[in-house]
């Protein structure tokens, strides 16, 4: 399992990019956190989330 | 550069600070930094600037003050509604610290004048309230090699990080592109404190670079969620190689060919700017 956002989550083997597409986060607004460091963008597609990690999906606003 | 007896007086507190004392005062005092927009996270950014002492410092906004700012937007008062909002904060630094230069900028801020604008600084703050213009000062700075704070707040929650030349990621590094469908601080709404917690840490950013102490937010994300309480510092150890302005192979090379990232949305579709 795969803790996202302090939930346990059935999404080990898919690449960031496959989770995501199973959910309404907008993609430019987020920035996704795999055990501690924010991957860029471009590697969604070839990052694999794995058992036992820990990710995090920040949000950016752009207000002020 | 000396200081008289009422500046020793003023700055008291900072000279028992072992990080800033009278070297460091001496720097915020020869400094120059540039508030980008004078409305919430600019507010309180630019009241702790000018107390600190920074030496000069910009303003830019091209809005009047309205009534409706005066939630949030501490700098502005009552009387001054309807003042251009660069004046109405240049009479509250006046008042504040007469040791502060202010220099006004009662335009927007494009892609054919910032650059020109911002090279005359040490340092940036983007305080301004949607992603179009966010993305413009991020790759303005990029490019023109300067070094700045971003911050962004809708509700009780906010962001920030910081971006020096050719050592942090950029904003584009971790966002990628401009979203277009971003709640604005009209539409959702904002809680005063929220942004005075962001642009404080902005003012924090910039006098920590001047200075030259602690940590800054480079390479980071400090997350705030005032709702919860629940604050996070987020890592992005490096920079996004793919990343169209700061990357290997840019695809950004100048703010004039990539005009339509920068245009607001609402002016795209005709809507109310």
């Amino acid at each position: 399992m795969i803790i996202i956002n302090g939930i346990k989550t059935d999404a080990d083997g898919k690449t960031v990019e496959e989770y995501l597409s199973q959910t309404d986060y907008s993609r430019k607004r987020i920035a996704v956190e795999i055990n501690g460091e924010i991957i860029p963008k471009s590697q969604y597609e070839t990052t694999v989330m794995n058992d036992g990690d820990t990710v995090e999906i920040v949000g950016f606003v752009g207000g002020g | 550069m000396s200081m008289n007896e009422q500046q020793a007086k003023r700055y008291a507190r900072h000279f028992a600070l072992k990080e800033i004392g009278f070297a460091g005062q001496k720097k915020l005092l020869s400094s120059k930094v540039l508030v980008i927009g004078a409305g919430g996270l600019g507010s309180p950014a630019i009241l702790y600037l000018a107390s600190a002492g920074v030496g000069t410092l910009g303003i830019a906004d091209f809005d009047n003050v309205d009534l409706s700012n005066l939630q949030r937007q501490i700098i502005h008062k009552t009387d001054n509604i309807g003042m251009p909002k660069t004046e109405s904060a240049e009479k509250a630094v006046k008042s504040l610290n007469p040791d502060v230069n202010t220099v006004l900028y009662n335009f927007p801020l494009t892609p054919d004048n910032i650059i020109d604008i911002i090279k005359d600084y040490d340092f940036i703050l983007d305080c301004t309230d949607r992603f179009e213009t966010k993305f413009l000062i991020n790759d303005a700075c990029v490019l023109a090699g300067k070094p700045y704070s971003h911050a962004g707040v809708v509700r009780f929650e906010g962001q920030a990080m910081t971006y020096i030349p050719k050592k942090s990621p950029c904003l584009r590094c971790l966002m990628g592109e401009v979203p277009l469908d971003a709640a604005t601080c009209k539409d959702v709404g904002v809680l005063g404190a929220a942004v005075g917690v962001l642009g404080s840490i902005q003012a924090m950013e910039a006098v920590k670079y001047i200075t030259g102490n602690g940590e800054l937010l480079c390479g980071k994300i400090l997350s705030f969620d005032g709702l919860t309480m629940k604050v996070r510092v987020h890592s992005m150890p490096g920079f996004d190689h793919e990343c169209a302005v700061c990357g290997n192979n840019p695809s950004i090379h100048s703010l004039a060919e990539n005009r339509d990232d920068y245009t607001l949305q609402s002016c795209r579709t005709g809507g109310e700017q």
